[in-house]
């Protein structure tokens, strides 16, 4: 078998063991088990893949771009198994879940990162449909987990948003596969990506163009896209934290990598033609109004969680503005904040789901005192939210930075548009957060049991890669940003 | 292109493509729950014969498998599940009237339209000719998402959910000869499986709002506006 079999295949397997264990406790910890050797695996596998360039078994295909969020997807999903262990079995005893849910809630764990994993890996487009819309089938009952009605309609909100926004990418899919099948000499092939690209200047740019509308505003409803967002603070904000973790740090990546990949394959059929930039002129549009809507709505919000999956929403707006750009420069940075904002969103997340614990609510107005009831948790969450609104020295300021240079560089007053959009932001986030952390705590209030562990790991990470990103990651993100725009930054 | 140059088989795709979007219309329309679920299977028929023509025209074994499985998917069980979850909410009486029917049907007559204008561009030769099916797809595609825009019942919904499935389908067989074998499997896989769920989320919903007037699903509505 090989590592790749293992990387992706391993989590399946898991998750149709997961259903048959009856313990819940042992099954938390097989959760973690099962994620740690996927993440050993992925480690592994991305190693060699650095090693020889590309990767390709017939169905698969690995290059630098998908296999760092590959490893990224494990490591989160590690961190975020290792926080719900203990979590879940608080909150199994506190909302009374069945040991049948929580049964359900470790497979479709599993389950989830394996179309995660399966997504980003495979070489067909369609599968990749299959696996994304896999993804949603697989958290739907997890968002309601807790069964309240409130919980119902965000899993409802989610099923229909999200299964409506996923069937026009297949429409759009299916027009590339019409536009690949004059084109490939075996037509049976045109779903298979490394041909597409390479036969990429001979697709007809009409129907390209049209089906990346489509394929945008599908995919770009997982990412998030305002104004196709309303789906994603709901499900995060009553879904059980982990859920909200993985969702925020790993799914939404995923969607935004589909959403690129295709942008690849339509720039490279639209090439030369009058409308050459259409595609990364519809990314920059969506993003910079997701971008700043979602900037403005964190002023508002009353619930911790649904605060910082707007705040997801902004930093995904901001992405896919990058990526939109496209020169090397904006790539570069938008592939490290991706990942930068993974590790900052998850750990924020597990924070987010310790504070709730210990105030016993999730309303911003009555969770107070953090850092003098329990330091640690208070100081992950200050720390977290220093770090995701962008203040050096972390990782995010880095990317932020290098996108602001791109902005500034192909289209100089856009840049004013983005830094409002950051300090309102940055204004939005902190008004909540100075109360939570540092107001009198109420009477009563005890620390929890927290696991700091995963945050400190994450936000570590952060502040690594904001004083000095590593040799071989700056290359790895190079040999990235090469096969995306077709020049190197470094 | 002219369509008196196609062939006979040809000619009867394009005859059957029209009377799915047909169905799609009489869904938009129709009121009773249970009509829906039989007009749905209808369609679902409709897919099944134009897969098998298609099939038959191509000379492409494998898109007798992908008919095979639309008959049973969409015609005979997604069906049938529906009418076995409405028999057990018991809503076999419920009836809907459509709310502004004329305004509503004009919108579908112009989603269709807007459908043909969309693929205009498309206009190299050999692309040329299976322009209209496209544009039949994409007007299926509309018209079920016009029905979950329009329709409050929840199984109503689902069922706007799944015709527009059907139009994916339908483009996918009609103008591509199908997708790949593996993708086929794999989306009818994803289909069953949200046909599953929905039944779920039936119970689900009608627990907590004890309808399934899911207009009324509105508490996290109001968050944002507060």
């Amino acid at each position: 078998m090989s590592l790749l079999t293992i990387t992706v295949f391993l989590p399946l397997a898991g998750g149709i063991l997961l259903a048959f264990v009856r313990s819940s406790t042992v099954a938390g910890w097989i959760n973690v088990g099962l994620s740690g050797l996927t993440l050993a695996a992925s480690v592994a596998l991305a190693l060699g893949v650095l090693d020889s360039g590309a990767y390709a078994v017939p169905g698969f295909h690995l290059d630098a771009f998908n296999v760092y969020l590959v490893v990224l997807t494990a490591l989160v999903g590690l961190t975020t198994g290792i926080f719900s262990r203990p979590y879940m079995a608080f909150i199994r005893l506190e909302r009374g879940i069945s040991a049948k849910r929580m049964r359900l809630y470790h497979s479709m764990y599993q389950g989830f990162m394996f179309t995660m994993l399966l997504a980003l890996t495979t070489d067909n487009l369609g599968v990749l449909w299959v696996a994304v819309e896999g993804a949603t089938l697989a958290t739907v009952l997890l968002v309601s987990l807790y069964r309240t009605p409130e919980s119902v309609e965000a899993a409802w909100k989610y099923f229909i948003l999200c299964g409506v926004g996923i069937a026009l990418a297949l429409f759009g899919t299916v027009l590339v596969y019409f536009a690949a099948q004059h084109v490939l000499t075996d037509p049976a092939q045109g779903l298979i990506w490394t041909r597409l690209h390479q036969a990429a200047g001979r697709l007809d740019p009409a129907v390209m163009s049209i089906a990346f509308v489509f394929l945008l505003v599908g995919y770009g409803t997982k990412v998030g896209l305002v104004p196709l967002h309303n789906w994603l603070p709901d499900a995060h904000s009553e879904g059980p934290t982990p859920v909200s973790a993985v969702l925020s740090g790993l799914l939404l990546n995923v969607a935004l990598y589909a959403v690129v990949r295709f942008k690849m394959l339509v720039d490279g059929s639209l090439a030369g033609t009058p409308k050459a930039a259409i595609a990364g002129h519809l990314m920059m549009g969506f993003g910079l109004l997701s971008f700043l809507v979602a900037g403005l709505f964190l002023h508002r919000q009353r619930d911790i969680k649904r605060l910082f999956s707007y705040s997801s929403i902004e930093h995904m707006g901001l992405m896919t503005f990058a990526f939109g750009i496209g020169g090397p420069l904006a790539t570069f940075g938008a592939l490290l904040h991706m990942l930068v904002h993974s590790l900052t969103k998850s750990a924020i997340f597990i924070t987010v789901g310790h504070a709730t614990h210990i105030a016993g609510t999730q309303a911003i107005d009555n969770i107070r005192g953090l850092i003098r009831t329990q330091p640690a948790v208070g100081w992950g969450l200050l720390i977290g939210v220093a770090a995701i609104a962008g203040f050096p020295p972390f990782g995010v300021f880095t990317s932020e930075f290098l996108l602001l240079s791109a902005t500034m560089q192909s289209w100089p007053w856009l840049t004013v548009a983005l830094l409002m959009g950051l300090a309102v932001a940055f204004a939005g986030l902190f008004r909540h957060l100075h109360p939570m952390v540092y107001s009198a705590a109420p009477d009563g209030q005890q620390a929890v049991r927290a696991n700091m562990l995963p945050v400190a790991l994450h936000l570590g990470l952060v502040l690594w890669l904001g004083l000095a990103v590593p040799p071989f990651l700056a290359r790895w993100l190079d040999q990235a940003t090469l096969l995306i725009t077709g020049s190197r930054l470094l | 292109m002219s369509i008196t140059q196609l062939s006979l088989l040809e000619q009867a795709v394009f005859v059957l493509a029209a009377l799915v979007l047909f169905t799609s219309f009489a869904l938009l329309g129709q009121a009773r729950l249970l009509s829906t679920i039989h007009l749905f299977a209808w369609q679902g028929l409709a897919l099944a014969l134009v897969s098998s023509l298609v099939a038959t025209a191509t000379n492409e074994p494998h898109l007798y498998l992908s008919a095979l499985l639309t008959l049973s998917l969409k015609a005979l069980l997604i069906p049938w599940m529906l009418h076995r979850l409405v028999r057990r909410l018991e809503l076999e009486r419920h009836a809907e009237p459509l709310r502004h029917p004329v305004m509503v049907m004009l919108a579908g007559t112009a989603l269709v339209i807007f459908s043909y204008w969309i693929v205009l561009p498309i206009e190299r030769l050999e692309l040329a000719a299976t322009r209209n099916i496209i544009a039949i797809s994409l007007a299926v595609i509309l018209i079920g998402l016009l029905i979950m825009v329009m329709r409050r019942q929840a199984v109503i919904k689902v069922i706007g959910f799944m015709s527009m499935e059907n139009g994916l389908f339908l483009a996918a067989v009609a103008a591509t000869h199908g997708m790949p074998l593996v993708v086929e499997l794999g989306v009818a896989f994803d289909v069953l499986i949200a046909a599953v769920l929905f039944g779920v989320f039936f119970f689900h919903i009608s627990e907590s709002i004890e309808s399934l007037d899911v207009d009324r699903l509105n508490r996290l509505r109001a968050r944002d506006k507060s």
